[in-house]
């Protein structure tokens, strides 16, 4: 057992409509650390973090999930949230009629952090402030004719204001020119410490350039392949995919 | 029998029933005699009893309407259809009720209601209004409301100018049913320039077992003037089915804007079968606020008739089927004049294998150009064996409109559901969170203090739902 709070995945298999995605992914991720997990497209690693929050289309086969030393698998979305698990999702879906405020407050409410009212309007503000988020942001549904942009914000903001243990960010530099991409980054390093383990799943190095990993691992037909320090995603940059996965294929025929 | 609310529901808290306390009602069953008897009762003059007993052959003559929700559960011969509770006239002193009655109307919250944000309450307990009060200011400034008796006997002129003029006796079958068998209701009177800034207040309560509930409203906004009028309702709930059949009219002169607030929460034995019908001079606003979360059927299209030009109509409605529940609601907006604009948005839930159902009807008149008409019909289901339909219907007749019509059905997403449950949200709050997100469009309409009592009766809707 890790004294800190650890995601631990063994040899984990999941499909989606019956189709095998992930093949025996091992990964382990403590609070205090960030890792990168990249990979071409199609290798499994937005069904990873699916699979990790519990999205019922994804039906685990194989292997384990733990995180602080609770089996995840066996747990529905919410219970896995309130062990301190957060995704920031990659489409984050629209919910007319809620309001950001409302869905916050409902949120934290579930995951037993409620604030006084005027403490969760202070906290809010500071947090908009530091993404660079329009006040309005709050009276507006939730990702309900939002851009592609605001949508990433409004998922660190989230990020921000329900303080998890793990957050796994699902290409949450995709679609953000430099600037967006900056503010996004930052916005998740305030956050970084030692309490908070983070999982970036990206296909791009551009993000690491502002969110330095600990550690790099490189996801390739669901299996991770290859796992390094921070000069691995600049190798990636640098190269490619190809020369890395071409030696594990290699080995693998 | 009546069999106590609890055994039968146990998510409706209005299911609950008094004693019978009534001094007197009409034996069960429609006839000339019955009319009669209400109206010698009532101590009417001879021109209501004729106009009664007229609407009663209109009502006989009429077959029951087979195009909309299910009506042959209803039984004519087993309604009382004047039940009266007390033997005074309705006072403006809560102590001048009798006890049961009183603590009736303080469970549902009314004294409470009044003191705190209503500018005058009327509550009818079966058929009689029991109670009725305004504020001491808006009454010198000659705003009148109280039930349709007293409007009849006290403010005759007016009344009769007004009243069947909006909706006559022989307009379909349950208005003339109404017209024949009328009792209590609403008469409100706003003069011209005079704006009642803070809503008026109706509350209908059912006691009585096979009992007919037959209200009338009556409102007369006058030129400039401003009013918003709320009705809410409840009823015990019973083995047997009750019927509540109203009648309301709106007439609002040039420029007059009138806001008609409904919260139907009646339980879910009653027929509720409601013909509403506004008329807009010049320039005037009519908003209807429609919200239908209780009764068996409800059939109800709240109309508008744009008669001047520049008038503006709106029908504001939410729906809400469970179980054994058909609410088959709607709007019409008539275009008579020029320049006229009219707006309907409708939400519908349908849960448990209810059942909603929109039914619209937009008809421009050939002299009405610049005509503009939007509506917008979605649903959401909640689950496989519920339904939902749409039926509109257009009959445009100048070339000069714009008509923009959209319609949705949707089902709770599994993606929303996980999105709100990957924050925490357990899965049946999520639910209920995009519920109440569905009908925002409709809560923020109301005032404060009923958008949060609607919130409340969709959680306890939703809670039905779960375990």
């Amino acid at each position: 057992m890790s004294d800190k709070p650890t995601l631990l995945v063994a040899g984990l298999h999941a499909e989606v409509d019956g189709k095998e995605i992930l093949k025996g992914v091992d990964l382990r991720v403590p609070a205090g650390e960030i890792h990168a997990l990249m990979g071409p497209n199609g290798s499994g690693k937005s069904t990873l973090a699916y699979t990790l929050m519990g999205h019922p289309k994804y039906a685990v086969t194989g292997g384990k999930a733990s995180f602080d030393g609770h089996d995840l698998l066996s747990l529905t979305p919410d219970e896995r949230a309130r062990l301190g698990i957060f995704l920031s999702f990659q489409y984050p879906t629209a919910i007319p009629g809620v309001t950001m405020v409302n869905f916050l407050r409902a949120s934290l409410r579930s995951l037993g952090k409620e604030m006084p009212a005027r403490e969760f309007m202070q906290t809010l503000k500071r947090e908009m402030e530091a993404l660079k988020m329009d006040e309005e942001f709050r009276a507006r549904y939730v990702n309900e004719g939002y851009s592609g942009g605001e949508k990433k914000r409004a998922e660190i903001l989230q990020l921000a204001m329900l303080r998890p243990k793990l957050a796994i960010l699902d290409e949450t530099d995709s679609g953000l020119d430099v600037d967006a991409l900056r503010t996004v980054a930052e916005g998740v390093k305030r956050l970084a410490g030692p309490d908070l383990g983070i999982l970036i799943i990206t296909h791009y190095y551009r993000i690491l350039e502002f969110l330095t990993p600990d550690v790099v691992h490189v996801l390739h037909d669901g299996r991770v392949v290859r796992s390094g320090g921070a000069s691995l995603a600049r190798e990636i940059e640098h190269t490619g995919y190809d020369p890395i996965l071409g030696v594990t294929a290699a080995g693998a025929a | 029998m009546a069999v106590e609310a609890h055994e039968l529901t146990k998510d409706y808290k209005y299911g609950f029933h008094d004693v019978d306390v009534s001094v007197f009602r009409t034996e069960k069953g429609l006839s000339p005699e019955v009319v009669a008897a209400i109206s010698q009762h009532k101590n009417e003059p001879e021109w209501m009893l004729k106009f009664r007993l007229k609407a009663l052959q209109h009502f006989e003559k009429r077959a029951m309407p087979t195009w909309g929700a299910d009506l042959s559960g209803i039984d004519f011969n087993n309604i009382y259809y004047y039940v009266k509770p007390i033997e005074e006239q309705a006072g403006r002193d809560w102590d001048d009720v009798p006890e049961s009655i009183k603590q009736t109307f303080d469970k549902l919250g009314i004294p409470e209601a009044e003191r705190k944000f209503l500018a005058g309450v009327s509550a009818q307990y079966d058929s009689e209004v029991v109670y009725h009060n305004i504020r001491a200011d808006l009454e010198k400034l000659g705003v009148i409301f109280g039930d349709c008796d007293t409007g009849l006997r006290d403010h005759s002129e007016i009344f009769r100018k007004y009243f069947g003029t909006v909706i006559p006796p022989n307009d379909n079958k349950f208005a003339a049913l109404n017209s024949a068998v009328w009792s209590g209701g609403s008469f409100v009177y706003v003069p011209a320039g005079v704006r009642v800034d803070i809503p008026l207040q109706a509350y209908f309560r059912i006691n009585s077992d096979n009992m007919g509930q037959f209200e009338r409203t009556l409102i007369i906004a006058e030129e400039g003037s401003y009013v918003h009028y709320i009705e809410g309702c409840t009823a015990p709930t019973y083995s047997s089915d009750s019927l509540h059949s109203a009648v309301v009219e709106i007439i609002a002169h040039k420029n007059a804007h009138v806001r008609y607030t409904t919260i139907q929460n009646w339980s879910n034995n009653v027929y509720n079968l409601v013909t509403k019908r506004a008329i807009a001079y010049e320039g005037a606003t009519v908003e209807w606020i429609d919200g239908n979360l209780g009764s068996k059927i409800t059939m109800k299209y709240p109309a508008i008739y744009l008669m001047g030009e520049r008038a503006h109509g709106e029908v504001l409605s939410a729906a809400f089927a469970g179980e054994g529940q058909h609410q088959d609601a709607g709007a019409k907006c008539v275009h008579v004049a020029p320049h006229t604009t009219s707006n309907i948005v409708s939400r519908s839930i349908s849960k448990d294998g209810g059942r909603t159902s929109y039914r619209g009807h937009i008809k421009v008149y050939p002299k009405a150009h610049d005509v503009k008409v939007s509506v917008r019909c979605d649903a959401l289901l909640l689950d496989e064996a519920s339904q939902s339909d749409t039926y509109p219907y257009s009959d445009i007749e100048n070339s000069d409109v714009t008509f923009g019509h959209e319609a949705t059905v949707s089902k709770i997403g599994e993606d929303q559901i996980f999105y709100l449950t990957s924050r925490g949200i357990p899965e049946a709050e999520a639910t209920a969170l995009i519920v109440n997100g569905f009908f925002e469009p409709f809560v923020k309409e109301l005032p404060m203090e009923y958008a949060v009592e609607l919130n409340r009766l969709l959680a306890v809707q939703m809670e039905g739902s779960v375990g």
